[in-house]
């Protein structure tokens, strides 16, 4: 059986023929197999969707319990046979219940890995290597330029930062599923004990979360009702990164700008973006990680997807593995 | 290293000058000697380190990794500086962050590395760097930290920090060198105040306000002397014991670049004025004196042909004695009698301009005798020379800029943190007979607008582009079809170097013309008027 055959790329997205079913589809499908609930992933509509028990919850959070026609959960390690084709679900490290979707069939081995870091996230289940055949890579941080510190450094940054500006509200721009939550839990390990306060369009994932057993401290709500702004001096508020643009943020004193994204790590998208003080933090993975990956699978061919894709296939092509990039579309880097 | 380049990362992202000024007091606060004061000196632009080609620096780097790559990762992020302190591979020896050079084990490298070797050396120093370091280190050895914190804020930091008024450092600068132990110590409380033992130091000098509508009434006529402003370069005159200088108004020493004015001073005095080219009978224009700045050397030639002189209207001192306390009258008074010592070719007094009252002043400052006044400046009888921009002594009065409707003709991507944006226009206004009229380009402009507006210009640029040629786009601009600019300026030049044969100065974008047809921006001919 040759890779092509078992998956390739349809309009709707990544299509397994033999199997019947798509991968992450852009569009309602029959049969959907989702790797994680950020939305360019993950979207309603479709007849039934096979995800981690997070992910179904996640999209329901989203969505509305009605999101799909039928869901099943899938555990990870556990093989599932659709029309003869095994499907596996393993670990991504992404965000909490993030997976990749090892696909196997006629001998042949093709792991869909969506989206995956491989650095340390308390709020994430460690990604894991899955031997294959035929690795499907993101590239989002595509490019030898992204080198992505430790994320515990880019906090001690932050706390650097309000400890030397007590006057002035720190707004952290973080994506509401996961790198919000992250953020949180990372400053509650550098000993961050006192509240933080979060933007209403992140309470819902971050209960969530909470409810998972990810602790991350006490949760205020950033709002003003009979208070005053000088009550944010000296506060981190946690927030999505489109509110810095919104009359929301007037309420704070002197709102500084932080961004954690694997982005800010280029300083004219920090300066673009009016971040004041940018905070490298990333849930995909950086070149090293991606090439460490590739090497890992022992893949003999690799298929890279979203991002950059032709620095990642030139390096395969450096190190003798065969690389194609698999243009899907409307894959965005949602939040990073 | 860290914390300079830390400090670096953060200066560079924060608008606000109180931001930096914490941000520059906390370093100093925090770091020991002598890297605080080294940093300080690299963001004086103080510090001596020989330079490094960016070709050489793309060399060292596509010695290490597959140039393909390098050019994905350059095309990316577009800056050199920042590709390679991204991309850089870091050997396996690199050392632990706490382990790393020092700002001082990094100048003192590259000080000492001989042409033959810098390369090997600053490789070295990149092996054993983080990538922010990297960065401070390739903008060190590039030239140029371009951070946003003049020379002049490095110095309102250090007096925020000692708790001192600025024009106390101003005036000691001159006189200290890198890595400024001494100075520190002082701004710390551990040792007395250095001696201002070097002699023609620089005195801070006095700046003023733009007087606004709403200050004239409040001002009477009689209080204050009124003298062109001159359009050439402040400069301060400083004769002391033997040292002579020539100071820009943030204390630059200038005398390398008009060494024909330096030479002029025979005299013992410090005097204040504004430095032009020709002869005090024979003023030349702003374009005469653009062919004497930015320069390293001066040919006898340019010498000859451009002579600078000094246009004097105060003196801060004469001989031993200090007069910037006496009340503005009476310097005056010795600046006329002390003005006909020195050779009067070089050194000349700037006139008052004589008026009744405002109504008629402003009458006056619309038509200036001459092209290089740009307006009029107001000083108190009874003001003291005190350093800084005080309110209420001294006031500028500037003459009103120029405008023209023009028509955007191309468009050129920006640099920084306008790179995604199409944000330097070139515009151009018509020329030709009657139904063969063409747009001609008559100068380029880069400012002036918002952000709001840069942002509905950009989305103009992208729905009218005709052609591309790199990062320019050429615009849809014909009798029907164009975006009429305002744009002010101070000043039109004859140029050869433009078909259009006129150059603007300090063009800006003044106001987006939505609503003209641009069919009916200006022709060519309204600017030449402005010529004669």
């Amino acid at each position: 059986m040759r890779a092509s055959d078992l998956l390739c790329s349809r309009p709707e997205g990544l299509y397994c023929p033999p199997g019947d079913f798509f991968i992450d589809p852009g569009r309602p499908v029959a049969r959907a197999l989702v790797t994680h609930g950020h939305s360019d992933h993950a979207r309603s509509g479709h007849s039934s969707v096979l995800a981690t028990r997070e992910t179904l919850d996640i999209m329901a959070l989203r969505y509305g319990e009605d999101f799909a026609g039928s869901t099943q959960a899938a555990r990870f390690g556990e093989t599932i046979l659709i029309g003869g084709v095994s499907v596996t679900f393993h670990p991504a490290g992404h965000v909490l219940g993030s997976a990749q979707i090892a696909v196997e069939h006629g001998g042949l081995r093709i792991v869909a890995s969506g989206d995956y870091k491989r650095i340390p996230d308390a709020t994430s289940e460690p990604f894991e290597v899955v031997a294959c055949d035929v690795f499907i890579t993101e590239a989002t941080f595509g490019l030898p330029v992204f080198r992505h510190p430790p994320a515990q450094h880019q906090i001690g940054r932050l706390l650097k930062s309000v400890a030397q500006f007590p006057e002035r509200a720190h707004l952290v721009g973080a994506y509401a599923l996961g790198k919000a939550q992250r953020v949180m839990r990372l400053l509650r390990d550098a000993g961050y004990d006192r509240p933080l306060y979060i933007h209403g369009a992140l309470a819902t994932i971050s209960d969530y979360y909470q409810s998972r057993g990810i602790d991350l401290g006490r949760l205020e709500p950033a709002t003003v009702e009979g208070g005053s702004k000088g009550d944010f001096a000296g506060a981190i508020v946690v927030c999505p990164p489109s509110a810095f643009q919104d009359r929301w943020a007037r309420r704070f004193p002197d709102p500084l700008s932080c961004f954690a994204s694997g982005w800010m790590s280029i300083r004219q998208r920090a300066k673009q973006g009016g971040v004041e003080l940018p905070l490298i933090i990333s849930d995909h993975s950086d070149w090293d990680e991606l090439t460490a990956t590739i090497r890992d699978t022992g893949a003999r061919e690799v298929w890279v997807t979203h991002g950059r894709e032709e620095a990642l296939v030139r390096w395969c092509e450096l190190q003798g593995i065969a690389a194609r990039p698999l243009n899907l579309v409307g894959y965005e880097d949602e939040g990073e | 290293m860290n914390r300079f380049a830390e400090l670096l990362d953060r200066l560079v992202l924060t608008p606000s000058r109180n931001g930096k000024l914490t941000l520059l007091t906390d370093y100093f606060r925090s770091v020991e000697d002598p890297d605080r004061g080294l940093a300080l000196a690299a963001i004086t632009g103080d510090l001596t380190i020989a330079s490094v080609k960016p070709a050489m620096l793309r060399a060292l780097v596509e010695e290490r990794m597959d140039p393909v790559l390098f050019s994905y990762s350059y095309d990316y992020v577009g800056d050199l500086a920042e590709t390679v302190s991204l991309v850089w591979p870091e050997p396996d020896t690199s050392p632990a962050p706490d382990r790393r050079p020092t700002l001082a084990d990094v100048v003192s490298a590259l000080q000492s590395a001989s042409r033959s070797d810098g390369p090997r050396v600053l490789a070295r120093l990149l092996d054993n760097a983080g990538t922010s370091e990297r960065f401070a280190i390739i903008k060190l050895v590039t030239g140029g930290l371009r951070i946003g914190v003049s020379a002049r804020l490095a110095k309102q930091a250090l007096a925020q920090f000692g708790k001192v008024d600025v024009a106390e450092i101003e005036e000691l600068w001159h006189g200290l060198e890198p890595p400024y132990t001494a100075l520190f110590a002082w701004l710390e409380g551990k040792a007395p105040k250095p001696e201002k033992a070097a002699k023609g130091l620089f005195r801070p000098v006095m700046l003023a306000h733009a007087i606004e509508d709403s200050d004239l009434e409040k001002l009477d006529p009689a209080d204050y002397a009124v003298e062109w402003k001159w359009d050439g370069i402040r400069v301060q005159a400083v004769a002391e014991g033997g040292v002579i200088r020539l100071y820009s108004r943030t204390g630059d020493d200038i005398a390398g670049a008009f060494p024909d004015l330096a030479e002029a001073i025979d005299f013992e005095a410090v005097l204040d004025g504004e430095l032009l080219v020709g002869t005090p009978s024979a003023t030349g224009t702003f374009s005469d004196l653009q062919q004497r700045l930015n320069r390293k050397t001066v040919s006898p030639k340019l010498r000859e042909r451009y002579p600078a002189f000094m246009r004097c209207y105060d003196i801060l001192q004469h001989g031993e004695e200090d007069l910037r306390a006496l009340p503005f009258a009476e310097r005056r008074a010795r600046l006329e009698a002390f003005i006909r010592e020195p050779d009067p070719a070089r050194f000349d007094l700037s006139p008052f301009v004589s008026f009744r009252d405002w109504a008629e002043l402003e009458r006056t400052r619309a038509a200036p005798p001459h092209p290089i006044i740009e307006g009029v400046m107001l000083k108190r009888w009874d003001s003291p020379y005190l350093a800084g921009r005080p309110k209420g002594p001294w006031f500028k009065w500037k003459r009103d800029p120029h405008t023209i409707d023009a028509v955007l003709m191309y468009a050129q991507r920006g640099h920084g943190k306008r790179s995604s944006f199409y944000s330097d226009y070139t515009f151009g206004v018509w020329t030709g007979p009657e139904g063969e009229e063409e747009l001609v380009p008559v100068g380029k402009a880069y400012f002036g607008f918002t952000d709001e507006e840069l942002r509905q210009i950009d989305k103009y640029v992208r729905d009218n582009t005709t052609e591309r040629f790199g990062p320019v786009r050429s615009v849809r601009a014909d009798r029907k079809n164009g975006l009429v600019l305002e744009v002010a300026f101070e000043g039109l030049a004859r140029s050869t170097r433009h078909k259009s044969g006129v150059a603007m100065r300090f063009p800006r974008i003044s106001r987006l013309r939505w609503d003209k047809p641009a069919a009916e921006a200006d022709r060519l001919e309204t600017l030449q008027a402005l010529l004669d």
